[in-house]
């Protein structure tokens, strides 16, 4: 990991029109990414994750979406002010992606070679079969037994975590800058989890690629990532080093998280702690802090305005009023 | 163990499901061994937890304890009464005691009726049956009585699941399950599709309602702290057979199967300190499909202890320190 930025998301804004009114998906979202670095964004289901990564590569199935504001600086370019022919070089090649579902991004109906080689010749110039010869060398780095044999079968002869191999394979074949994984390793047993992070871990670090790893998972995220983002309805909550935040959390939230989490290295016999309360419903949304309801601590300025981010000296940023300098009356 | 009432005595259990012919042209019958041959059993007001990856056979053996299959081979003694001997009528009075909690609460409660008649539901059932008696005015007090227990305010009874959350439609499962009574449920995955801090919530639920009605638990998880946390003994599936079982401290502490060994080092650890210096074993391969007759180890393929003689016959439990079983020939021989 080093200083330079290559991805910095300003104020992210993502809204989703239905019938009951409208969904701020993603409500100010801020964060940098660094040069080789392994980003988590962690959360559980609706708070954000997914709608923010699909609006960094302009993904957003508009309607109903729409992103309303912010910018995602790409090496100095704001990917969502660009136009559709020259974000589509982007993706798949500077910036790639995984989902937890490999079959959202394979085809079913075509061999793996074809699909492999058509992203290579596409945005590498390689020539058909130095393209193959690529196809086959990703694959065998990412685990594939015999890859010149498997690359010409179909999606359906592998198994899930063989697939899962394929997609690593696949977005990391044209040596992108970015890889954003969203829950690549949810539906996967803890056998085969262990596998693919391993592989994903060794891959990027070997091609330097940096990576947003999207999970609800704190555990993959203590084990995979330099810096985290906690996010609750639709906003950061805490931002800072992995090590820093899990010794020391400070937003309510991601203390309640931490500390809901059963723990192998810890015996049972204490209770568990837990949040209380119900996920917030994240539809017209009031001005205030969506976890008032389920805090500890809230105060009565919670209820009536969103917080303002506070920063640490560790480079940490939390949005609560309990550490915030700006007073309201 | 301790030396408690044993209420649910697990032998020799058995569940193939035929899988098709070989070929069009017939020859052999193929089967998949989902279930094949486990023996356990569970002490009144005990949790047992049941772990192991997808497909392992847990559902199935959850399923065919509840008679939900016919076993195809093994007693399932509940209370003295092996169940897969009984005929339909005194099968559905015995059932009365063995409640299931499923995963997704979402697909187990019916979304044409509202919480409160889910709950009454298996009331009426036996009521119906002549089974059980209650008047009315009774059943509504405890469908009341359950829903406030499982943490609904009883003025939700007449709302229908879609306007409940997924922690508060698995209260709804819990209450139902509750509502007769019984001595042992079976809970499949209750908590697995719930967020953290719901999961939380709905464990600490499980426990109060095990103190407070002194229920026994059949748990099954396949998050290895889940189980830690909930169970008193835990039993380690792979392909359908039972790897280890012991005391949930001891299988934490001392993981003797190469296999529990392998699956608790997998699993992630929220710690960043402990991960960075953690070291795992990496498994290699996929879990096989249970679909062959296995004369050896059914980990042999994946073990990275294998011995010769563990291809040569299959390692049954056996007890090697005191409540401590393990089906592995690096702590007993070949019988
Ligand atoms: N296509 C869509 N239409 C309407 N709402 C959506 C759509 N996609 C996502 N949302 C809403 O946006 C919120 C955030 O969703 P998501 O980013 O998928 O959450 P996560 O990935 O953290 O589980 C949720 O409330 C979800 O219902
Ligand atoms: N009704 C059925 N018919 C045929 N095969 C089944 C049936 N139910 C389960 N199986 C198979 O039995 C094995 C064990 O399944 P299951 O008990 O659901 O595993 P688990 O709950 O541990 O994930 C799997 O290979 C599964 O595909
Ligand atoms: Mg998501
Ligand atoms: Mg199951």
């Amino acid at each position: 990991m080093t200083e330079e930025v290559i991805l910095r998301v300003k104020d992210l804004r993502t809204y989703f029109k239905t019938d009951e009114g409208t969904v701020k998906a993603v409500d100010g979202v801020s964060f940098d990414l660094h040069k080789g670095e392994t980003l988590g964004i962690v959360g559980e289901s609706g708070s954000g994750k997914s709608v923010t990564n699909l609006s960094i590569i302009n993904m957003i199935p508009s309607p109903p979406g729409k992103i309303v504001g912010g910018e995602v600086l790409f090496m100095d370019a704001d990917l969502l002010a660009m136009p559709a022919n020259k974000i589509r070089e982007i993706r798949g090649n500077k910036i790639s992606m995984i989902f937890q579902d490999p079959m959202t991004s394979l085809n079913p109906f075509l061999r793996i070679s074809t699909q492999m080689t058509e992203t290579i010749i596409l945005h590498q110039g390689l020539g058909k079969d130095e393209a193959k010869a690529k196809a086959i060398e990703m694959l065998k780095l990412a685990g594939i037994p015999a890859p010149e044999k498997r690359i010409d079968q179909y999606p359906h002869q592998f198994s899930g975590g063989m697939r899962q191999r394929v997609m690593i394979a696949m977005s990391l074949s044209c040596n992108p800058e970015i890889l954003i994984a969203d829950e690549p390793t949810s539906a996967l047993d803890v056998t085969i989890q262990a596998q693919i992070l391993d592989l994903m871990k060794d891959l990027t670090a070997r091609l330097g690629t940096a990576v947003i790893l999207i999970t609800h998972s704190l555990g993959v995220v203590a084990g995979m990532c330099d810096t985290l983002c906690v996010m609750y309805a639709g906003r950061v909550v805490e931002r800072g080093a992995t090590d820093a935040v899990f010794a020391d959390p400070k937003h309510p939230y991601t203390q309640g998280l931490i500390k809901s989490v059963p723990r192998l290295d810890v015996a049972s016999g204490n209770r568990l702690s837990s949040i209380r309360g119900q996920p917030p419903n994240v539809i017209d949304l009031p001005d205030c802090c969506p976890f008032y309801p389920r805090c500890d601590k809230a105060m009565d300025i919670c209820k009536r305005k969103y917080p303002a981010v506070s920063r640490f000296d560790d480079g940490r940023s939390v949005a609560c009023w309990l550490y915030s300098e700006e007073k309201l009356p | 163990m301790s030396d408690k009432e044993v209420l649910l005595d697990v032998k020799g259990l058995k569940m193939h499901f035929p899988a098709g012919s070989r070929s069009l042209l017939g020859g052999q019958k193929r089967f998949i061994y989902a279930v094949d041959g486990v023996d356990f059993q569970i002490r009144r007001g005990e949790t047992l937890g049941l772990v192991g990856e997808s497909g392992c056979g847990k559902s199935t053996t959850a399923r065919a304890i509840a008679q939900l299959y016919k076993p195809t081979a093994g007693e399932v003694i509940l209370e003295g009464e092996d169940l897969s001997k009984l005929k339909a009528q005194p099968l559905i009075a015995a059932r009365k005691n063995m409640q299931m909690v499923f995963q997704d609460p979402y697909a187990s409660l019916n979304p044409r009726m509202t919480s409160g008649d889910i709950i009454a539901e298996p009331l009426r059932i036996y009521q119906k049956r002549g089974i059980l008696s209650m008047t009315k005015t009774e059943t509504e007090e405890r469908v009341e009585m359950l829903m406030e227990r499982v943490g609904l305010s009883r003025f939700f009874k007449n709302r229908y699941p879609h306007e409940f959350s997924g922690g508060q439609r698995q209260r709804i499962g819990i209450a139902r399950a509750l509502a007769l009574r019984p001595a042992l449920m079976l809970c499949d995955e209750p908590v697995s599709a719930l967020d953290v801090s719901i999961q939380a919530q709905i464990l600490n639920l499980f426990k109060d309602l095990q103190d407070e009605f002194g229920l026994t638990y059949l748990f099954i998880a396949h998050d290895l702290a889940v189980i830690q946390y909930i169970s008193t003994r835990v039993a380690v599936m792979y392909l359908g057979i039972i790897a280890e079982i012991s005391g949930s401290a001891d299988l934490y502490r001392k993981p003797l199967h190469p296999y529990t060994q392998a699956l608790l080092s997998a699993a992630p650890i929220p710690d960043p300190a402990i991960e960075r210096t953690r070291k795992r074993i990496i498994l290699t391969g996929d879990v096989p499909s249970p679909d062959k007759v296995r004369t050896g180890c059914y980990f042999y393929d994946r073990c990275s202890k294998r011995m010769d003689k563990c291809a040569k016959s299959v390692p049954r439990l056996k007890e090697v320190e005191p409540d401590h079983q393990v089906a592995c020939y690096l702590y007993h021989d070949p019988e």
